[in-house]
């Protein structure tokens, strides 16, 4: 890991410590992104490994591979893996730490010991994610979402998956703490709230939902251990505890937690559409505004999680009509990318082919959300397949490509090597082309009545199943091979300049990639981050 | 020659951040104890008979000589901050230790308060217990739960109180550090005090190849000119903390002991 791409001064070279502690004992905020990066992306080819095994068992209906028990371990390893190891810290964790003071003209984080605390947590968190898989009486079996009461009766071994989930949390807050410390106290002379670039801005956001809500599930997860342990009885039926408690304390973090993923992915969308336009962005305040506002309103649409858990009609009522209303915000960044587009000198490069395949995605997961979050609609498919292709829709279309096209965006800034352009663009296709192949089955199954976490189903789901599967070896072939090309260009690729795509944001003024300590003289900003010239700019 | 290190001192020092981040911090465990706050009021509510008789099995008097102790600690807590800006120093690190004890002895209390009711066969998910109400099981559930997450906050407190004591007794210091490219430019240069009339008080080898980095330090005296509450940030927000266990009581106390 630490012997590519090394040139002149940049920061793989300063280091303390010889080896991989370099790596594992540096404070530098720029390798502690890619510590985060690299482990994460680890973790998602774990998770994606674990799809790949459950949907080669729902090929065909009946037994194929795996047994039900087992089948029933994939889904809730795959959930936790996903969520909670990679699209909760994904863009904030890595690109944020790599990013978030270069963009600001920083010299480092607000705590950058913090900062690897953090990540050590991560690492102790998903250590412990791992050993929950192999030890005690089997791999946990709840779905990840450790609902009571099963949570509490099944023999597996949940108390040591919930602790992991715990401790992630924990890493998650203080990442939250240290970037809005840092985004309040460092940026450089002139950088005023409002010509701060809007990744920053989505990081900002996101941070105080990661600090507000996490302890809430944080709490909730520790009662379930202690129910187990002890046996103290909040959540357990039996004992007058109500497992609808559970719920809501779940959902009041996990509600959010889409937002905590979604928003640095919208921020990587704003930071690509200007300079793939070679245009200022259409409507900055109104980006940066929504961002907040995607934040306060998502905190507080957590029933919908509930329409059929038993709540009032009062409470379903209220929580429908504000998940309408986050649409509202989310489609005012929709058609403000869509307005930078225009007219603009569009290059098309793979970072924006991700972030236009991020547009068409996430509006039909956001739509498809609209759609279930009616009342009436969300009886007839709830807990079917038509949720799954949602969030999926959301999470992978949404928070997946921004992850990608980030990638793709900020490798050469953060490796000084250029990969091979021709096989990202033919790579993403592969991937657009095997999602939509893999996911939109999934709305057709769920409108059909096909339960999700199912072992098995009905004869009559078997081409929908079928064709789906077939989706997912589209889409692994192109992610192995955007990988691939990616880690070829480490070693082979060309040397990449300071600025490659044009950007004009300040981590663009560094070399590729940056020195230890970023910026040779702290920058003075006299303008917004997205200067083009021309009529277009204010 | 002119080397500018104002960058390399200020770093580290950002008094404001350093309290930003304490008080983002202490809201996540607010919310923390919210979620559990949330349970209290809806159990109370559907519970309410129940909760009020297995409220009277609690003991107000050691409950209410714990809140004593703890609102003292408190109070020796802020002490110590004030009496460390104005440079007592010795006075500040004695009140420090002060409010460390009464949070043990807290501890202590509590732990002979649970080991009464686990004596009487009071504990969760115990046979006794379970022959009660269904509010009355959930009660003790969230006595349990909650004292025992304060209990281990103020344990929390007590090692971080403990940390604070012996990093103040240390009198704070800047770090010049000349490194890299202007450590090799002062290459077989030496160092040297120098006083007002011109005479070297003392000096430094000679800076030769072997030499990594150059390093200054400066210690301050505790008169209270030089104290500066920056350099006492983690004193403050040690305080802070502990309030904050203190606040979460002062809920804890009426909530569980006092309501019947």
């Amino acid at each position: 890991m630490a012997n590519h791409a090394i040139t002149a001064g940049s920061f793989y070279q300063a280091k303390r410590y010889p080896g991989i502690l370099g790596w594992v004992l540096s404070t530098d905020h720029k390798r502690i992104g890619i510590l985060y990066l690299v482990s994460m992306l680890s973790f998602f080819l774990v998770g994606m490994t674990l799809g790949f095994l459950m949907r080669l068992e729902l090929i065909a209906p009946g037994k194929q591979i795996v047994e039900a028990q087992t089948y029933n371990a994939l889904f809730t390893l795959h959930g936790v893996i996903m969520i909670f190891l990679f699209v909760i810290p994904g863009l904030s964790a890595s690109f944020g730490n790599f990013f978030l003071p270069l963009q600001i003209g920083a010299g480092d984080v607000a705590f950058p010991r913090l900062n690897l605390l953090s990540w050590w947590i991560f690492i102790a968190g998903a250590v412990l994610a791992v050993v929950a898989m192999f030890t005690g009486s089997g791999p946990p079996d709840t779905g990840w979402t450790f609902y009571a009461p099963y949570s509490l009766r099944t023999g597996t071994n949940v108390v040591l998956a919930v602790f992991a989930v715990f401790v992630l949390g924990f890493s998650s807050i203080l990442t939250g703490i240290n970037f809005i410390t840092t985004i309040h106290r460092m940026r450089a002379p002139g950088m005023g709230w409002f010509r701060m670039p809007l990744f920053v801005w989505s990081l900002y956001a996101t941070a105080w939902m990661q600090v507000l809500a996490t302890p809430v599930v944080g709490i909730n997860l520790l009662l379930i251990m202690a129910e187990r342990l002890f046996g103290i009885g909040v959540f357990d039926p039996a004992k007058g505890g109500d497992p609808i408690l559970y719920q809501h304390l779940f959902w009041i973090y996990s509600h959010p937690a889409v937002y905590i993923m979604i928003l640095p992915a919208m921020g990587v969308i704003s930071e690509i559409m200007p300079v793939f336009a070679r245009r200022t962005i259409f409507g900055y305040k109104f980006i940066a505004f929504s961002s907040l506002a995607i934040a306060a309103l998502g905190s507080l649409v957590w029933g919908h999680h509930m329409f059929v858990s038993g709540q009032s009609y009062a409470a379903n009522t209220i929580f429908s009509l504000l998940t309408m209303l986050v649409a509202i915000p989310s489609a005012v960044k929709v058609f403000n990318w869509l307005a930078t587009l225009y007219k603009g000198s569009i290059v098309l490069e793979a970072p924006l082919l991700y972030a236009m395949s991020f547009i068409f995605l996430f509006t039909i997961g956001g739509l498809s959300g609209m759609m279930i979050g009616v009342l009436s609609f969300d009886v007839h498919v709830h807990d079917t397949y038509f949720i799954v292709g949602h969030f999926h829709y959301v999470m992978f279309g949404g928070m997946g490509m921004a992850f990608f096209g980030a990638l793709h965006y900020w490798f050469p800034k953060m490796f000084g090597r250029m990969y091979n352009k021709r096989t990202a663009r033919i790579a993403w296709a592969h991937i657009l082309v095997g999602f939509n192949v893999l996911y939109f089955p999934f709305f057709v199954l769920g409108w059909q009545g096909m339960p999700r976490r199912y072992y098995d189903y009905l004869p009559q789901y078997h081409t929908p199943h079928l064709i789906s599967t077939i989706g997912s070896w589209i889409l692994i072939a192109g992610i192995l091979m955007m990988l691939t090309n990616l880690v070829r260009a480490l070693k082979k690729g060309e040397i990449a300049t300071g600025n490659p795509w044009g950007g004009t944001t300040l981590e663009w003024t560094t070399p590729s990639p940056p020195p230890v300590e970023n910026f040779a003289e702290v920058p003075q900003v006299e303008h917004g981050p997205y200067e083009y010239g021309g009529a277009a700019s204010k | 020659m002119n080397v500018t290190t104002g960058l390399a001192i200020s770093r580290h020092r950002d008094y404001t951040g350093a309290k930003i981040g304490m008080w983002v911090f202490l809201l996540t465990e607010l919310l923390l104890f919210g979620g559990m706050f949330l349970l209290y009021s809806v159990y109370r509510t559907t519970h309410a008979e129940d909760f009020h008789y297995a409220a009277q099995e609690l003991n107000t008097l050691v409950g209410t000589m714990n809140t004593l102790i703890l609102l003292t600690s408190s109070l020796t807590m802020v002490l110590s901050v004030a009496t460390m800006h104005a440079a007592r120093r010795k006075t500040a690190i004695g009140l420090l230790v002060l409010t460390i004890v009464l949070g043990i002895w807290f501890l202590v209390n509590k732990y002979f308060e649970w080991g009464a009711k686990f004596e009487h066969g009071l504990y969760p998910n115990s046979e006794f217990l379970l022959q009660h109400a269904k509010g009355e099981i959930l009660f003790y559930g969230l006595y349990f739960s909650m004292t025992g997450l304060h209990g281990l906050h103020v344990l929390v407190g007590v090692i971080l109180l403990t940390v604070t004591a012996f990093k103040t007794a240390k009198r704070p210091y800047e770090e010049v550090v000349f490194g890299g490219e202007n450590a090799a430019a002062m290459a077989g240069a030496r160092l040297a005090l120098v006083d007002a009339s011109g005479n070297r008080l003392w000096a430094s080898d000679t800076i030769d190849d072997s030499v990594e980095k150059v390093s200054v330090r400066l210690k301050y005296l505790s008169v209270p000119r030089r104290v500066r509450k920056e350099d006492y940030a983690l004193l403050e927000n040690a305080g802070l903390y502990w309030h904050l266990v203190d606040i979460i009581w002062i809920f804890l106390f009426p909530l569980f002991y006092l309501i019947t």
